[in-house]
Formats: structure tokens, sequence, C-alpha cells
């Protein structure tokens, strides 16, 4: 009988694993709640987006003729996994938050879990101000809609991903006051002038990192090395921000701040992995909080795979190369397989390239730049001051007491940051309903099963 | 192409397509939401952290960075 795959994401890792998986014989189920498959990084629209940020169109197109020999969900919304007793994938379909979304099970002999990741922004007094957006919201902004946020944007944070935020702002007809990176020259020299053969054997990466720097080049957008922005300013919505010198760990340096005018900021510490599908899965963690998988991408988990930013932040590249071997061993291939080879050889690449990435991880210096009533938790507008007076307490009644991390986004945004201030894990990944839903669309479902049964 | 949505009593056209959000944007409208008596609007852009919420033809908390605006789509301001 042919396996049924199921495939949760269809950004670069879940599409290259439905590929693998039916060039491997399965039947293919792909479930992802975007309008379109492609996830953060091919995010676009047909009439709206701006080619010139589209990166490996061709790979795209390609995987996305592939898609249609598999079954694609598309606005479908995954708000469980049961792997108990075989694996069965719940999900809503229909517009975004949506009121009468019809209901969808899946029922498949494996599962890949490629549901990546998203931005981390650290907390900035005065970032809850109109106008300050996370980066990958830029780049989604642009992309998606063609929109931007405002007429002069500061781009500050950390790692390679502020270039193509940059550079599509730019495009998208906004101007870029500067990009600020909190890791210092001599951090970047050490992390990517080191082994530079390794990079060679990512050539196509270098080659669009190269093209950014390109471009801000060509449009003389300051580049900061070493440096934060530790304040944002205005009245009602962004005017300024303050930029100041950071040390290795991220200290602030008094003395060093400077004003830049600007109408918009967008903020980007690297990134979160989505992990609240694999932690009901049942499959282990990593210290370091990812998800834990062997050489074929299998986790923990019999039957279960994973695959790109939620096994490790690595961008694209290394997703779509995970996410083939995981697609294939889904399906019951062997890696000695020579359909795989590719694949498996360059994942090995793209893991060198990864391991750079520390040279831009988060130094613990940054809180010295909160004040005492900046805002943390976002949804309940939950201040430092308050977060403090729980350090001591139980994680459980911190949160029932202040609410950080109780709010509509379930501590999306701010839970890793309150672990670090209150020193203490929190455990916000794991989550009973995995996406959005209203408690009525539950409360019917509920019923319906129920029906089922009797 | 164009589509028209209404907000806060005004009628905004904005590019056949685009998200709720977009549209908002294109217009100069930076937010449209009070969360502890502060004006909110879009943060992370991918569904994630709710911050640009809206009610959309009566439906309340629906995300304007994952609708797209539909043509007549009559959206309202939420506070918290
Ligand atoms: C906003 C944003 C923009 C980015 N832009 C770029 C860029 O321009 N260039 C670049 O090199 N890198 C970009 N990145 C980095 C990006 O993480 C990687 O490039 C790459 O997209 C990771 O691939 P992936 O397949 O692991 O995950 P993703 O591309 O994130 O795909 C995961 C998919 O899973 C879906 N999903 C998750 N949970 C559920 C659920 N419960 N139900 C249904 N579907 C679900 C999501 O909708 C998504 O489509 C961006 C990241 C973010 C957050
Ligand atoms: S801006 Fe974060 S959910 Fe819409």
């Amino acid at each position: 009988m042919t396996r049924r795959v199921a495939i949760l994401g269809a950004g670069p890792a879940g599409l290259a694993a439905a590929e693998a998986a039916l060039s491997a014989g399965a039947d293919v189920v792909v479930l992802d709640e975007g309008e379109r498959i492609g996830g953060q990084y091919w995010r676009h629209h047909e009439q709206l987006t701006d080619r010139r940020m589209q990166h490996q169109h061709a790979r795209f197109a390609r995987l996305g003729r592939v898609a249609e020999a598999a079954t694609v969900h598309r606005e479908a919304s995954v708000w469980r996994v049961d792997t108990a007793h075989g694996i069965r994938v719940h999900a809503l379909v229909g517009p975004a938050d949506g009121s009468d979304r019809e209901a969808l099970t899946i029922d498949a002999d494996a599962l890949v879990i490629a549901t990546g990741a998203h931005d981390r922004a650290l907390p900035v007094p005065g970032w809850t101000l109109p106008g300050v957006i996370t980066a990958g919201a830029a780049q989604a902004l642009a992309k998606r809609d063609g929109a931007i946020v405002g007429e002069r944007t500061v781009v500050a944070g950390s790692g390679p991903f502020l270039l193509p935020v940059a550079d599509s702002i730019a495009l998208a007809g906004g101007s870029v006051a500067e990009v600020v990176e909190a890791a210092g020259v001599a951090a970047i020299a050490r992390g990517w002038g080191r082994a530079p053969w390794q990079l060679a054997g990512v050539a196509g990466k270098a080659g669009e990192l190269a093209q950014y720097a390109g471009g801000l080049l060509r449009r003389r957008t300051p580049f900061r090395f070493g440096q934060a922005v530790t304040r944002i300013h205005g009245q009602g919505h962004v005017e300024a921000v303050t930029v100041q010198h950071v040390d290795a760990q991220w200290r602030p340096v008094a003395g060093t701040e400077r004003t830049v005018t600007c109408d918009s900021v967008a903020l980007g510490h690297g990134f979160t992995p989505r992990l609240e599908a694999a932690i009901q899965a049942g499959c282990d963690l990593s210290p370091e909080r990812f998800v834990v998988v062997d050489d074929r991408q299998a986790t923990s988990v019999a039957s279960v795979f994973a695959a790109g930013e939620v096994t490790g932040i690595g961008g694209a590249d290394t997703a779509l190369a995970e996410g083939a071997v995981a697609g294939f061993a889904a399906a019951g291939g062997s890696l000695d397989d020579r359909r795989i080879s590719g694949a498996v050889r360059a994942r090995k690449r793209m893991h060198a390239f990864a391991t750079r990435l520390a040279t831009h991880a988060i130094g613990p210096g940054w809180t010295g730049w909160l004040d005492e009533d900046t805002i943390i938790c976002r949804c309940e507008s939950v201040t430092r001051a308050r977060l403090s007076e729980y350090a001591a307490a139980s994680s459980r009644a911190m949160r029932l007491a202040t609410r950080a991390g109780l709010g509509a986004c379930q501590g999306r945004t701010c839970g890793r940051t309150v672990e670090t201030l209150i020193a203490a894990d929190v455990d916000f990944d794991r989550r009973p309903v995995l996406s959005s839903i209203r408690i009525g669309e539950l409360a019917r479902l509920h019923h319906a099963e129920h029906k089922e049964q009797e | 192409m164009s589509v028209r949505i209404r907000f806060d009593g005004e009628e905004i056209a904005g590019r056949d397509g685009q998200t709720i959000a977009g549209v908002l944007l294109g217009a100069g409208r930076r937010s449209w939401r009070l969360a502890g008596g502060a004006e909110r609007g879009v943060f992370c852009g991918i569904g994630v952290c709710q911050d640009c919420v809206v009610t959309v033809n009566g439906i309340e908390n629906v995300r304007a960075c994952q609708r797209t605006a539909l043509e007549g789509d009559v959206v309202e301001r939420e506070a918290r």
C-alpha cells in the first residue's frame, strides 16, 4: 500500500519534503495556514510582489509544479496534532480568523513538521509606538502587499537577515536611514572571515548576501556594527531613535548615544522556532530548544520527522536540504539512495554556514537598555517593573499575577524575553491549541465529534 | 484594480489582493487599535503577535495582516 505522508508547513522545508516524498512514491498531503505556498522565504502575491524581492524563483516554480502532484490545503490552520494512536492532524480551513471555517482531519502513516520560525524582537523603550515593526514584518509587508510602514526606517537588530529587509524596504519605495547591527566588526570578522572555503560551498547564499550589500552601497545606506537602537522616541508615533554603541555582551556604552530621525523602525534580533506542533506531537527538544532529529531528520517520536527552522535556525537553503531528506525518509526511502545524496551533501554544507549565525546571537547585556516602565508583554501591557516583582515567585504564579504571556499571542512574542528577565524557564511553547481558533468553532467541533461517536 | 473598504466611517481604497493591514498602511494609517490606552497597528506582519486585530463585518479579532481585504468590508477599531 502507498504510504501517506502529511506535511505541516509549505515553506522551503515543507515543499522540499513534498517533492522528495513524491519522488519516493508516497501519497502526499501538505497543510499551511497561508493563502499561498512558499512560507516566509517565498511569501508572495501574484500581482503585488516586486519580482526583484523574490530569490531562487526557478526553484520555487519547480516546487510549485511538484506540489500539484500532492494534495495541498491552503488557508488550513492546524490546531491539533495527535500521535498517540497513529498520526492524525486536525485543521480548520477558510479565511484567516473567519467564523465558520471547515474542519479537516488528515490521517497519515508519517508526518513531517516544517512549521518554521518567527522573528524575535527584543523590547526597547518606546517599541510599542505605531511605526515600530519586526524586521520580518517589514519584509512580509513589502513582499506580500507592496507596502511600507514609514518613509524613513531604521533597520536594527542582528544577523544577515537585516540585509534583505533593508533591500526590500528600498525596493518598495521607502528609504532606510541606517542598518544597525549589534555584533561588532571584530566578532563578525572572527565569525565570517574564518574558514571562507565553507562559504564557497554555499555560493548561492553568499551571492545573495553580496547582492544586498551592493544595494546598500549603491543607495549609500550607512551600516553600523557594534551598535543598537536603545530607545525609540515619539508622541503617538515614531519620531526618532537613539543609536548607541554596545560592547561584546551587548551592554550599551554610556556616552555614545546618537539621535537618528526616522518615522519607523524594523527590529529583528534573530528567530524563534515555532515549536508547538512538535511539542504536542511529543518530540524531544534540545537544551537550546530546537526539535532533536537524527540523520534521517527523524524525531524522537516514531514516524514523525522535522525539518527547517524548527530544528535549528539556518535559513532557506538549509531548510530546503533538510526538508528533502525528511520527506524522502518519511516516505520510507533510504539515505543510501542516489536520489537523495545531493540533498544530504547540501545539508552538510549548509550546516557549516548555519553555525556562523552564532556570531549574531543575542548578548546578555541588552537588558541594560530597558527602563523600569518598558512594556515587555505587548498583549497585556506588562512592564519590566511588574515582572521583577514576581521574579522570585514560581513561573505559574508570575504568569497568573502579571498575565505576562497569557494574552492573545500566548507568549509567542514575549515568552523568551520574559524567561530571560525572570531567569527561569516558563515553557511558553507548550500550547494546547496550535493556532488561532474561535471558542465557537471549538465548541462546534466538539459537538460534531460526539455525534460521530454516538 | 482597486478594492474599497470602510474604516472609521471613511472609504479607503487599496490595491486588489492586499491585506487589510496593507490597505490601511497604503492610506497612511499606522494604528487602528487601542491597547492599554495606547495606539497599536501592525507589528509581526505574519499572524503571530495579534497586535493588528480589527473587527471585520461585525466579526471581532480578525488579524488585519492575515486577512485579504474584500470589496465593501466594514472594518472597525478594537480596544482592550
Ligand atoms: C517574517 C519572516 C520573513 C522572512 N523573510 C526571509 C527572506 O526574505 N529571506 C530569507 O533568506 N529568509 C527569510 N526569513 C527566514 C526564514 O525563516 C527562512 O528563510 C525559511 O523561510 C525557513 O523555511 P522553513 O520551511 O523552515 O519555514 P517557513 O518558511 O517559516 O514555513 C513554515 C510554514 O509553516 C506554516 N505553519 C506554521 N504553523 C502552522 C500551523 N499551526 N498550521 C498551519 N500552518 C502552519 C506557516 O504558515 C509557514 O508557511 C524570514 C522569516 C520570517 C519570520
Ligand atoms: S501584526 Fe502580528 S498578527 Fe498581525
